[in-house]
C-alpha cells in the first residue's frame, strides 16, 4: 500500500474518533451536569432570570445543534466566553500557550536527554549493582506523590534556602528564566523515573536480539554495539513515545504551574476547575484531544517511515 | 525445546512427580525473590492496619486532641499534630483506609470493566471488536485529569465518588491488553477441542481463555492499586477528594499552607505512609511481571 493512501485512511479515522470525544464530553458537561444557570446565579435566581440566561448560553436549544456547536469548536477553535473572566476562551488559550511552553519544552527535551543517555549506560551495566540500583531509584521517585515533590521542592529550594524565585512569572524573553528554573527541575524529577525504566525495558529488549549476538561474534567492541545497532533499532519505540508526549506540553502542568504562578494553559485549567467554569474546561478537553488524536496519527505514519518491518494495514 | 526435554526426563525419572502449573512455579519465584517476599509482608500490613481503623480498634479517636495546635513531634506525638491539635500519626493511620479502599475498589472496578469490554472484542471481533476499539480509543483520547474532573463534578463529592471517576477512567489499558491475547488464544487448540465437546462462547471465554490470560490482570491489577492511591492526592488537592475524614491526599494538601510556617510533619507523615506502599506495590508488580510473564522467562 502506498503511504498516501495509509496516511489518508488514519486520518479518516480521526473523524469517529473525533465525533466520539465530542460526544463523550458533551454527554458529561451538558446532559449529566444538569442545569449550569443554578452554579452561576446563586440560589435565589428566579426563574425568568435563570430562563433568559439558559437562551443567553444556548442552553434552551434542542441538544442536537448543542452538540453540533461542539463539534464545530473542535475545527474552529472557537470556544466562546468564560464564565467567570466573560474572556474569550480562544485568546485565553492563545496567550496561555507560551509560557506553557517555555516550562515543559525544557522539561521535556532534558528529560529525554538524560534518561536515553542514562538508560544506554544502565544496559551497558545490565545486571550489576548499578543497574539494579538505577531501577530502585526510578521506582522509589516514582511512589513519592508529586504534590509532595512540589510542595517540598517549593519550600526547601525556593523559601528556605532561597536559590529560587518562589512564584510568579515576567513574559519578556530572558526575565522568565529565573522563574521557570525550579518547575523545570521538579518536571524533569517527575519524569526522569517512568521515562528511564521504560528507555531501559526498550534498549534490553534490543540487546538481547540476534543482531546484537551477531556484530558481538563478528568480534566489534561493546561500545559499538550499544550506540550504532542497538540504539539506532531502539529510536523507534523512543520516538513513538517521545512523539505521542508533545500535544501535553502544549497544556502545560496543570500542578507546577498553579503553585509557581505561570500563567500557563495548566494554571488556565486548573482556575476553571476551582470556579466550575465549564466552557474553559470543556475547551481545554477537546482542545487536547484533538491534539492527542492529531499526534497519535503522526506516530502511527512516523512509526511506519521509520521502521521498514511495519506493514500497512 | 530445552524446557521440553527437561519436563520429558523428569516425567520418565519419577513419574509420580506431578509438573508444576504456571501458578505454582511463579509463587516459586516469587518466594525466591526476597524484595518481593518483603513488597508481600508491607501490603500485608498496611491491609491489616486498614482493616483495624474500620472497626475502630486503632486510631479510633483520630478526631480527639491531643495537645496544641502544630506542636512540633515529640515523645507522645511522634509526627506532631495539626491545625486542631490532632496526632499526626492517628490521622495517617486512619488515612490508610482510605488509601487502600481506593486502591481496592479502583483496581477491582477497572479490571472488571477492561475484561469484560477486553474479550468480547476480542473473542468476537467483526462489528463488536469494532465498536469497542472505537470506543476506548475514543476515551484514551481524553486526557485522564480531565475526565476525573468531569466525573467527579457529576457524582458530587465523597469516597464513592472518587472510586467510581477513578475506576472509570483507568480500564483502557488493561482492555488493550486482554483483548490481544484473547484474539491470540482464540484459535488455539484447546479452544478447538472445548468446541468441540460442546462448549458454548461463554464457557470457552470464561473457564477456558481467561485462565489463560489471568496474569495480565494481577500484573495490572498491582499498578492500578498504586496508581490509584496516588491520584487520590492530586483528587484532594483539585478539591474534589474525600471529606470529612483523613486521607493522605488532604494531609499532604493542607501542607501548602503549613510549610510557611515550619509545619513539615504532616507532609513528611503522609508521604511517608504513601511511599511504603506505592514502592511495595511497584516492586510486587515487577516481580509479578518476572514471575508469570512467560515471554521474560531466562532473560
Amino acid at each position: 500500500m502506498n503511504i498516501w493512501v495509509y496516511v489518508l485512511r488514519r486520518l479518516l479515522y480521526v473523524i469517529p474518533i473525533l465525533l466520539g470525544v465530542c460526544l463523550i464530553i458533551f454527554v458529561l458537561f451538558n446532559v449529566v451536569a444538569g442545569d449550569p444557570t443554578h452554579l452561576l446565579l446563586g440560589k435565589h435566581a428566579t426563574a425568568k432570570q435563570m430562563a433568559e440566561l439558559r437562551h443567553e448560553l444556548g442552553l434552551d436549544r434542542p441538544w442536537f445543534f448543542q452538540y453540533l456547536d461542539l463539534v464545530k469548536s473542535a475545527f474552529t477553535f472557537d470556544f466562546g466566553r468564560s464564565w467567570s473572566t466573560k474572556q474569550s476562551i480562544t485568546t485565553m488559550i492563545s496567550e496561555g500557550a507560551l509560557p506553557s511552553l517555555t516550562l515543559t519544552i525544557p522539561g521535556f527535551v532534558l528529560t529525554t536527554i538524560f534518561s536515553v543517555s542514562l538508560s544506554l549506560l544502565v544496559a551497558f551495566y545490565r545486571g550489576s549493582f548499578f543497574d539494579r540500583f538505577s531501577v530502585f531509584i526510578c521506582v522509589g521517585l516514582m511512589s513519592i506523590s508529586s504534590l509532595a515533590y512540589i510542595l517540598f521542592g517549593q519550600w526547601f529550594f525556593a523559601y528556605y534556602l532561597g536559590w529560587f524565585e518562589i512564584s510568579g512569572y515576567d513574559s519578556e524573553f530572558p526575565n522568565w528564566i529565573p522563574y521557570v528554573q525550579l518547575p523545570v527541575l521538579i518536571w524533569i524529577i517527575l519524569s526522569i523515573g517512568p521515562d528511564l525504566r521504560f528507555f531501559r525495558t526498550i534498549m534490553l529488549d534490543e540487546v538481547y536480539q540476534d543482531y546484537v549476538r551477531t556484530a558481538r561474534s563478528k568480534g566489534l567492541g561493546e561500545k559499538v554495539i550499544l550506540f550504532k545497532h542497538v540504539l539506532k533499532n531502539a529510536m523507534i519505540p523512543i520516538i513513538t513515545y517521545v512523539v505521542i508526549q508533545i500535544p501535553f506540553l502544549i497544556l502545560g502542568a496543570l500542578l507546577i504551574e498553579s503553585f509557581f504562578g505561570i500563567p500557563g494553559l495548566g494554571g488556565i485549567t486548573l482556575n476553571a476547575i476551582n470556579s466550575s467554569d465549564f466552557p474553559v474546561i470543556r475547551a481545554m478537553t477537546v482542545l487536547s484531544a484533538v491534539a492527542y488524536i492529531i499526534f497519535s496519527v503522526i506516530t502511527d505514519v512516523l512509526y511506519t517511515i521509520v521502521d521498514p518491518r511495519v506493514r500497512l494495514k | 525445546m530445552e524446557n521440553a526435554q527437561v519436563v520429558t526426563a523428569n516425567m520418565t525419572q519419577n513419574k509420580e512427580q506431578k509438573s508444576k502449573s504456571l501458578w505454582r512455579h511463579a509463587f516459586e519465584t516469587l518466594m525466591k525473590d526476597k524484595m518481593a517476599v518483603a513488597a508481600i509482608a508491607i501490603f500485608i500490613i498496611y491491609s491489616i492496619i486498614a482493616l483495624l481503623t474500620s472497626v475502630d480498634i486503632i486510631a479510633g479517636d483520630w478526631a480527639k486532641e491531643v495537645g496544641a495546635s502544630y506542636s512540633p513531634p515529640s515523645v507522645e506525638n511522634w509526627f506532631g499534630t495539626d491545625i486542631f491539635g490532632r496526632s499526626v500519626v492517628a490521622k495517617t493511620l486512619k488515612g490508610t483506609q482510605v488509601a487502600m479502599s481506593i486502591g481496592l475498589f479502583t483496581a477491582t472496578l477497572s479490571a472488571i470493566i477492561g475484561i469484560i469490554l477486553g474479550s468480547i472484542a476480542g473473542y468476537y471481533g467483526g462489528k463488536v471488536d469494532e465498536i469497542i476499539v472505537w470506543f476506548y480509543t475514543t476515551f484514551s483520547s481524553i486526557p485522564g485529569i480531565m475526565l476525573l474532573v468531569a466525573i467527579t463534578f457529576i457524582l458530587g463529592k465523597g469516597l464513592v465518588a472518587v472510586y467510581l471517576a477513578l475506576g472509570l477512567t483507568s480500564w483502557v489499558s488493561l482492555c488493550r491488553l486482554i483483548r490481544g491475547e484473547v484474539i491470540r488464544h482464540k484459535d488455539r487448540e484447546y479452544v478447538h477441542a472445548a468446541t468441540a465437546i460442546g462448549g458454548g462462547d461463554f464457557r470457552k471465554l470464561f473457564m477456558h481463555i481467561l485462565p489463560n490470560v489471568l496474569h495480565i490482570v494481577i500484573i495490572n491489577f498491582s499498578l492500578q492499586f498504586q496508581v490509584a492511591i496516588k491520584s487520590e492526592v492530586i483528587l484532594s488537592y483539585l478539591g474534589l477528594g474525600v471529606q470529612g475524614r483523613p486521607s493522605w491526599g488532604t494531609m499532604i494538601d493542607d501542607a501548602k499552607l503549613e510549610l510557611a510556617r515550619g509545619v513539615w510533619w504532616q507532609l513528611a507523615a503522609a508521604t511517608f505512609a504513601m511511599f511504603v506502599i506505592v514502592l511495595s506495590l511497584n516492586i510486587l508488580g515487577d516481580a509479578l511481571r518476572d514471575a508469570l510473564d512467560p515471554k521474560l522467562k531466562g532473560k
